[in-house]
């Protein structure tokens, strides 16, 4: 079968360090956007992310990156940028060399390189500091200089191991914004993180990993259904609230109903969202409650990563 | 010229000259790794290697200033030799190269940096051989220095004497003997220690054992001691050494090789480890917690 050209595919993929667990029997297809793999340390995201880029190989399985694999470096790495989470650099460089050096090893010649490691240093807002030695970097601008140095040759597939880490908010945003610019370009965008609530805000998918296993995968709201039998919290904002907690609570699929403290809402955990929705709608129509506002009260990352992992997803 | 059109035309040319590619990438590794192994304090022992013996014949020519007599030409030729054949070419070469070679891989390992080439679009064989070049540049820059200084500092001493041995006498042609030898002495143990370092986390023990089969060769049949080193390095210099020590009395006096043959003998089997070299690298992963 001839690899999808334009997704990131990975076919019953096993690795394993000696008689140690990296990751086991994952696959996934990915089409281009933010994807996030989000899971504590040691759940196998770095290793899934080396394995991507062939800086390991899997024990088991096969990786193919728009059809390419890291058999084909010349071809595959043109199309391939990772910033990793390694936070170590060749002695003595230079920001500016760090990434320029990379640049002519893809076969460009000087001024086009001078052209690409400027724009990249641009767009990572490292600049004005690019002549100095990356050993005098704070651990922010370390961070930057090694996603400028991923990004500047344009590859199609970007892959981003924790890259928020040690940015102060406002490099925070600014990459952030970075990402979602890329991405937009209809690029692959790669991130690890444990910081639940920045993939939330900006991935267009999800990979769930616990232990080496990938646990859920898919948008938002379809890893949701795969957790159907994990109860689903909706915040109803309404007059009459005890009117409405009490119809709940003769639903078999309700497992909570809870009053909020003004008054003016309830907090419903259900197994069957489609049903509470239903009764809601009847009740409405029945003109018992007036309904202000109807929002999933959970369908985020971390509420998901509560339910399938077991943890607050906090960094671990 | 938009970036993308840069990114484009880079591509075509290197898919339409994939030769000009690997030559330009192998350059642009050879410059970055000389600079990285050659002007650097973590250097200053292999500097030592090279240079010790120049400075100890300095001294010599310093103490011995008043005592000069061109008749000690021809001594004084023997103690090169020695110098030349017993230490650079057994222990300063071969240390020297054992830390230069092992370090181009390994050392960035210990480094974590090694990430870093593996993901740049340069096949592995290509990193191969530009880290393996770069060492070979290092390595003869220092040690040819080192030889051409023992030589300029021996016959510099006797004055006319020595300028006559050197450009009118048998001089210049055993100091282009020795540089030649020198430079395949670099290459071949700089084409082992590579492998080793590739094939073990720590290169220094199976180092230790090369140089004790490098020692015990001698005594091997002909066949066997054309598998070492300094089997063909021997057949190159110019000055011969008569065999010394406990091992001379089981010493196997090997067919004698010409100069083409130990030259070609040298090179062919620093390919053939070279090869191996670029076959161990792709098994080679990034795991530096393992290290």
């Amino acid at each position: 079968m001839t690899p999808d050209a334009r997704r990131i595919i990975f076919e019953n993929v096993s690795k394993f360090y000696g008689e140690v667990l990296g990751v086991n029997k994952v696959s996934f297809s990915l089409e281009s956007g933010i994807t996030s793999l989000v899971g504590p340390n040691g759940s196998g995201k770095t290793t899934l992310m080396n394995l991507l880029t062939g800086l390991i190989r899997p024990s088991q399985g096969a990786v193919y990156v728009l059809g390419l694999t890291p058999r084909h470096p010349i071809e595959f790495f043109r199309q391939v940028g990772y910033c990793t989470q390694f936070d170590s650099f060749p002695p003595g460089t230079t920001g500016y060399d760090f990434i320029y050096w990379p640049l002519r090893l893809h076969g460009f010649a000087h001024d086009q390189a001078a052209k690409l490691t400027n724009e990249a240093l641009e767009r990572a807002g490292m600049a004005q500091v690019a002549k100095r030695k990356v050993a005098g970097y704070s651990k922010g601008m370390r961070q930057r200089i090694r996603l400028a140095q991923a990004i500047a040759h344009h590859p199609s597939v970007l892959v981003l191991d924790e890259p928020l880490n040690g940015l102060d908010p406002m490099a925070r945003a600014e990459s952030i914004a970075l990402f979602e610019a890329i991405a937009k370009q209809g690029m692959h965008v790669i991130i690890s993180s444990h910081i639940l609530e920045e993939v939330d805000r900006i991935s267009d998918r999800v990979v769930l990993m616990s232990s080496g296993y990938v646990v859920a995968e898919g948008q938002i709201r379809e890893v949701r259904r795969e957790v159907r039998d994990h109860p689903m919290q909706i915040l109803v904002r309404c007059s009459n609230a005890a009117r409405l907690a009490a119809a709940a609570f003769e639903l078999d699929h309700v497992v909570e109903a809870k009053i909020l403290n003004d008054g003016q809402g309830v907090l419903v955990r259900t197994r069957d969202a489609e049903q509470f929705y239903l009764l809601l709608n009847k009740i409405v129509s029945r003109g018992l409650v007036e309904v202000d506002a109807v929002a999933p009260a959970d369908d985020d990352v971390n509420s998901i990563y509560q339910y399938l992992i077991g943890s607050d997803g906090g960094p671990a | 010229m938009s970036v993308q059109d840069l990114v484009a035309r880079a591509q075509k040319w290197s898919n339409e000259q994939p030769w000009r590619l690997f030559g330009s990438q192998i350059s642009i590794l050879v410059r970055n790794e000389v600079r990285r192994n050659l002007f650097t304090r973590r250097r200053i022992g292999i500097y030592l290697l090279a240079l010790v013996p120049s400075l100890m014949i300095l001294i010599d020519d310093i103490f011995g200033r008043y005592n000069i007599d061109a008749a000690q030409i021809e001594d004084k030729t023997q103690v090169l030799a020695v110098i030349i054949q017993l230490y650079y070419f057994r222990l300063g070469i071969f240390f020297a190269c054992m830390a230069i070679f092992t370090w181009l891989f390994r050392g960035e390992m210990v480094e974590r940096t090694l990430h870093y080439q593996f993901l740049v679009p340069v096949r592995r064989e290509v990193l191969v051989v530009g880290k393996f070049l770069a060492g070979v540049v290092v390595a003869i820059a220092l040690f040819e220095t080192g030889v051409l200084a023992c030589v300029f500092l021996t016959y510099g001493r006797f004055g006319s004497a020595g300028k006559s041995y050197v450009f009118d006498g048998p001089g210049l042609g055993q100091l282009g003997s020795y540089l030649l030898v020198t430079a395949l002495a670099c290459l071949g143990y700089g084409a082992v220690f590579l492998a080793l370092s590739l094939l073990f986390k720590n290169p220094i023990v199976p180092g230790v054992l090369i140089m004790g089969w490098e020692t015990i060769a001698p005594i091997f049949p002909s066949w066997a001691q054309r598998l070492s080193v300094t089997f063909y390095l021997k057949h190159l210099c110019p000055v011969n050494l008569p065999v010394s020590g406990p091992l001379a009395i089981f010493t196997v006096v090997a067919e004698p090789v010409s100069a083409w043959i130990a030259v070609l003998g040298l090179l062919c089997l620093t390919i053939a480890i070279l090869a191996l070299s670029c076959f161990l690298i792709h098994r080679m992963e990034i795991t530096y917690t393992a290290e």
